[in-house]
């Protein structure tokens, strides 16, 4: 399955009247078909910059992007951007939103490529619904089902739980990643939650502070559905913080011999 | 139908002050030998609809309205549209409207009458006029307004072309480009009355200086002024229906 990315030399400034703001320093980033890739950075780093870059919204001021071999100068429908706050037209019902965007084939096929993704994401319920009648996790979900609907190799993701409260957040997550293996599109996503990247990732590339560059990229060889309650988990998390330059407390530091001395309260498991 | 405490009390209050006006007026009325009381008043309109010539001036008024918004708003939004779309269209057009817009429709009458004549032409010109800039001013702030994510999500799709204009951007400035539509037509409904007081012979405006100078007939000066008034009301009415359809409610909703 197609939808592999190559970033080579990415460099990006922002030039305003008090001077020149570097972004990007020299970005380079491999994704491989059907991966799933989170970018996390402490905020403002540029990695929402780079995905932008990644996506045609923006141009690098060197380097380039090529998809599957072929360079990106724009955004087209090979990949689809899902911004943290949903895009999707709130003047046109869901099912309307979902079928506007496919161009090129039979109305039926539209109506059928329609009703799958609705279903996928389980709104078929809401298909005559307006954007506004939703709530703000129905509406990342018909985000997805529009990005879905029109076949896309590779998905870009920024920041897509940010807006959503903490449970809904988790469910969303969850259903995402459902989705996401069923469908196996190259995903890039962008985070600032060390714990979404572990949940969603197969490898976690950090980024560093502004004029970003890429510090490392850890693989995540963890097996799905994974739990943060894991040892495994808890240790990377521990690592990537760590490498952010972040120690939540250093006097408390995961000393990993410890959890197994703590008893559930729910009792056993 | 059983109102509710706050449903009486939004209709009971109105409805008192409405009364103690016509109450008052009906005091102050009673001795003068020219200004009418609110019954001679009711009994001047139905003579007038008896004659149907109420009906001849508010179809004559409203049609002219028509014509002369219907054409502002034609033009206007799809150059409003472009103007908001394209910048240097925009940074073109844009000193020469803000130098219009300030001047009155009313200060217009006379080229309106040296181009256009008296009656025909003139007060539509005026009524085009009035509503043409309200309408271009909002549909271009409608288009500067656009959420970046919405254009974003169009270049995504490649929904380009018309297709990115009609479905995409009108659609995304409609809700304030409704807004401009409604304050044109309140301007448009004040101007005309104006414009049939100075360049024509007919319509309400012309009703109530016909009324006055030819007849001296103030109950007929007072119930034409009503009637503007309550045509005024059902316009905007209509206006605000149309910031109910479902296809704009979300910019309002919020």
């Amino acid at each position: 399955m197609p939808g592999e990315i190559l970033v080579r030399g990415v460099w990006k400034s922002y030039t305003d009247r008090r001077g020149s703001l570097p972004v990007l320093e020299g970005v380079d980033l491999e994704v491989g078909a059907g991966e799933i890739v989170a970018l996390i950075g402490p905020s403002g780093c540029g990695k929402s910059t780079l995905l932008n870059i990644v996506a045609g919204f923006e141009e690098a001021d060197r380097g380039e992007i090529r998809v599957d071999g072929e360079r990106v100068t724009r955004p087209n429908r090979k990949s689809i951007l899902m911004p943290q706050h949903p895009s999707i037209f709130p003047w046109v019902t869901v099912r309307r939103n979902l079928t506007m965007v496919q161009n090129g084939i039979s109305q039926e096929k539209r109506d059928q490529r329609t009703k799958h993704y609705l279903d996928l994401v389980g709104l078929s319920a809401f298909a005559d619904a307006f954007p506004w009648q939703l709530s703000g996790g129905m509406r990342q979900r018909v985000e997805l089902a529009r990005a879905l609907v029109v076949r896309p190799e590779i998905l870009y993701m920024d920041e897509p739980f940010a807006a959503l409260d903490a449970l809904t957040r988790i469910q969303i997550r969850g259903e995402f990643l459902r989705i996401l293996f069923q469908e196996r599109h190259t995903t890039l996503l962008v985070t600032h939650d060390v714990e979404e990247a572990l949940y969603l990732a197969d490898r976690i590339v950090i980024m560093s502070d502004r004029p970003a560059r890429i510090r490392c990229i850890v693989p995540v060889p963890l097996p799905h559905p994974r739990s943060q309650f894991r040892m495994e988990f808890a240790v990377l998390k521990d690592d990537i913080l760590h490498e952010l330059g972040v120690d939540p407390d250093e006097d408390v530091t995961l000393d990993r011999a410890d959890v197994r001395g703590i008893e559930s309260p729910f009792g056993g498991r | 139908m059983k109102l509710g405490r706050q449903n009486s009390l939004r209709v009971i209050a109105p409805a008192a002050i409405l009364l103690c006006v016509l109450a008052l007026w009906w005091l102050a009325a009673g001795g003068s030998p020219i200004f009418p009381t609110p019954w001679q008043v009711v009994l001047g309109t139905a003579e007038m609809v008896r004659s149907g010539v109420l009906w001849k001036h508010i179809a004559t008024s409203l049609m002219r309205v028509s014509v002369g918004y219907f054409s502002a708003v034609a033009l206007a939004i799809p150059l409003g549209v472009l103007m908001g779309w394209f910048e240097p269209l925009n940074r073109a057009l844009n000193p020469l409207f803000q130098l219009l817009r300030p001047i009155s429709p009313i200060a217009w009458t006379p080229l309106a009458i040296l181009w256009f004549g008296i009656g025909g032409l003139s007060p539509i010109f005026l009524i085009f006029l009035s509503s043409f800039f309200p309408v271009v001013v909002a549909t271009v702030s409608g288009v500067h307004g656009v959420e970046r994510d919405y254009i974003r999500a169009a270049r995504n799709f490649e929904l380009n072309g018309p297709h990115f204009f009609t479905q995409v951007l009108i659609p995304a400035a409609l809700p304030q480009i409704i807004t401009g539509m409604r304050i044109g037509l309140g301007v448009a409904w004040l101007v005309v009355v104006t414009a049939e007081m100075i360049a024509t012979e007919s319509g309400l405006g012309y009703l109530i200086i016909d009324a006055r100078n030819a007849v001296t007939r103030y109950d007929l000066v007072v119930s034409a002024m009503i009637i503007i008034g309550i045509i005024g009301l059902v316009l905007d009415g209509l206006m605000r229906r149309l910031e109910q359809v479902d296809q704009v409610r979300w910019r309002y909703a919020r």
